[in-house]
């Protein structure tokens, strides 16, 4: 082990892989003096303090350092307008109710679908089991969900296959502005539908979608580094011409 | 309790303890965080010769209902001793010991869990005492607060604990099996370390004002060492993964560019060929350092957050 730790500091201060930013732990000193605290970090006087384990992230916000934690764990915090998937767990006269891999279950009311439900015939739309893609309507203070399947890509899914993975991986696997997302759609040839809950929605060959699973668990056990729309393009069986467009765009501005 | 069983001198005339131990000294902690795969959160403790299992679900829904609160989120916690954890089976299940520790740690651990964060829901910690050897609540709460942060719960600070006691007189820091049976006094304490607060504080047998003193300032010394460690067991968690990370090209081609003669022989005892050529892939990784801090600018600050917790201070 010790052999391991060495390469890695020397890999990290090298060019190969980077960490993306510090390892901190709750209650560890992140910064002292003039800053704001972001998400996941407390302060106290001048001092601010990270409330998770995660990598540690200061930012200029409209001129003002923030520092944020990137957190490495952690369950699906719900929060409005997110794009979920859920699984139907309990039928009622007008909703649904959906389990959302929250902390609570989230009810989808019979007036938020596109279709005309008439009282009690939620059965006929979804059964115990089903699956949909679902936005997060509102979430009140005492953190009651309520979710929503109108609006644009919002729909019952039919088939496919479910991969979940940590939700706070999820950036990683969209990546920035979508790129990492695009890349496996196009590569893969699947139609996918990423959760913020950390549910993946797959469909297509089945070869593929095992394909997508496997870049799907890289991604998360190694989103604490750099490098990775490279990796996957590879890993997917992108041609050379991939992996350097991959490069490229990511290299971008 | 007492020293009535006089053929067992617990302390020695050089000081020395029954396990060759000096007063102020700890036993042998190990700390490995992550070690179950199906829970949130998991650690797992080596204590001298305890051993204990720490596994975190949450936060999740409360049942039954009505212990559910609208304002914040509860912490379970469940002590629990293996049937052959102890010289003689322990019957199974909990008992008026167990309830009582399960009871005081979950108030422990309240103490630093952001619990407002979660209303009504809860946050379950499972503690498996796999083998015994006195001091296992410590060693359960050593272990409970780095399988909260292993689960990714929010909390102000991870909680160290440990014991001290009265032994042969003498005011002694972790007290094993025998020390503790024979021994005169046990005080187990839990604190916070960034602020020095208590959050557990128990004490079965006889100490005068001045020996709890003495001995809270030896335990205090003690939990920012099993800080440490817990510190160092969270870190680990990612360190390894580099391990698998790195294929043997990587590996090697990482060892040319750092350039230590001593570190190459000893990475490349396989005898890979050494080849000068520095892989050209791994030029624009550099670049896309810039697009990971990119990519994760786009995760928002809550307006609210930011407006309260220093505004002001940023003007000023």
């Amino acid at each position: 082990m010790d052999k391991v730790v060495i390469v890695m500091e020397k890999i990290s201060a090298g060019e190969i892989k980077q960490l993306k930013g510090e390892i901190v732990i709750p209650g560890q000193l992140v910064a002292e003096g003039a800053y704001r605290a972001g998400r996941w970090v407390y302060r106290d006087g001048d001092r601010y303090y990270a409330t998770k384990l995660g990598l540690k992230e200061i930012r200029n916000i409209k001129g003002k350092n923030t520092i944020n934690i990137i957190p490495l764990s952690g369950k699906y915090d719900p929060k409005e307008g997110d794009l979920v998937i859920g699984i139907v767990m309990d039928l009622g006269p007008t909703t649904w109710l959906f389990d959302i891999n929250g902390p609570n279950p989230a009810p989808l009311h019979i007036t938020e679908t596109p279709w005309k439900v008439d009282f009690g015939a939620t059965g006929r739309y979804f059964k115990v089991g089903d699956v949909a893609a679902l936005k997060i309507l509102y979430k009140d203070d005492t953190s009651h969900v309520q979710v929503t399947m109108k609006g644009p890509g919002l729909k019952k899914l039919h088939g496919g296959v479910i991969t979940t993975i940590a939700p706070s991986k999820i950036p990683r696997v969209i990546g920035r502005k979508g790129s990492m997302i695009a890349m496996i759609k196009s590569l893969s040839k699947c139609q996918i539908i990423v959760g913020q809950n950390g549910r993946i929605w797959i469909s297509g060959d089945m070869e593929k979608i095992r394909a997508v699973e496997e870049v799907l668990k890289y991604i998360e056990n190694h989103s604490h580094f750099s490098g990775l729309t490279a990796e996957v393009a590879e890993r997917l069986g992108g041609g050379a011409a991939d992996v350097e467009r991959a490069r490229e765009t990511s290299s971008r501005r | 309790m007492g020293t009535d069983n006089q053929e067992i001198v617990l302390l020695d005339e050089k000081g020395r303890r029954l396990d060759g131990r000096l007063p102020g000294e700890l036993r042998p902690i190990k700390i490995m965080a992550g070690v179950l795969h199906r829970a949130d959160g998991s650690a797992y403790v080596e204590w001298g010769k305890n051993k204990v299992l720490a596994a975190v679900y949450g936060p999740r829904e409360v049942h039954p209902r009505h212990l559910q609160n609208p304002q914040r989120a509860i912490v379970q916690c469940r002590y629990n001793m293996a049937a052959f954890s102890v010289q003689d089976r322990k019957r199974p299940g909990p008992d008026r010991r167990s309830i009582e520790i399960s009871k005081v740690l979950s108030e422990a651990l309240e103490s630093v869990v952001l619990v407002e964060r979660f209303p009504r829901t809860t946050i379950d910690v499972y503690l498996e005492v796999l083998q015994a050897d006195a001091g296992t609540r410590c060693a359960a709460l050593t272990a409970a607060s780095v399988a909260l942060a292993d689960a990714g719960i929010p909390m102000r600070d991870l909680i160290p604990a440990c014991a001290v006691g009265k032994v042969g007189g003498k005011v002694v820091l972790d007290l094993f099996k025998e020390e503790d049976n024979l021994g005169e006094a046990d005080m187990p304490i839990a604190i916070i370390p960034r602020t020095g607060e208590l959050v557990l504080l128990q004490m079965d047998g006889k100490m005068t004002p001045e020996e709890v003193k003495e001995g809270l300032k030896m335990a205090y010394d003690a939990c920012k060492t099993i800080y440490e460690l817990q510190k160092k067991a969270l870190m680990e968690k990612y360190m390894v993964r580099t391990e698998e990370l790195l294929d043997k090209e990587t590996l090697q081609s990482a060892v040319e560019r750092t350039e230590i003669p001593s570190e190459k022989t000893e990475l490349l005892e396989e005898g890979a060929p050494e080849e000068a050529e520095a892989p050209e892939e791994e030029a624009p990784l550099g670049e896309e350092a810039e697009e990971v801090a990119e990519e994760t600018a786009e995760e928002e600050v809550p307006e609210t957050e930011l407006l309260e917790m220093g505004e002001e201070f940023m003007e000023g």
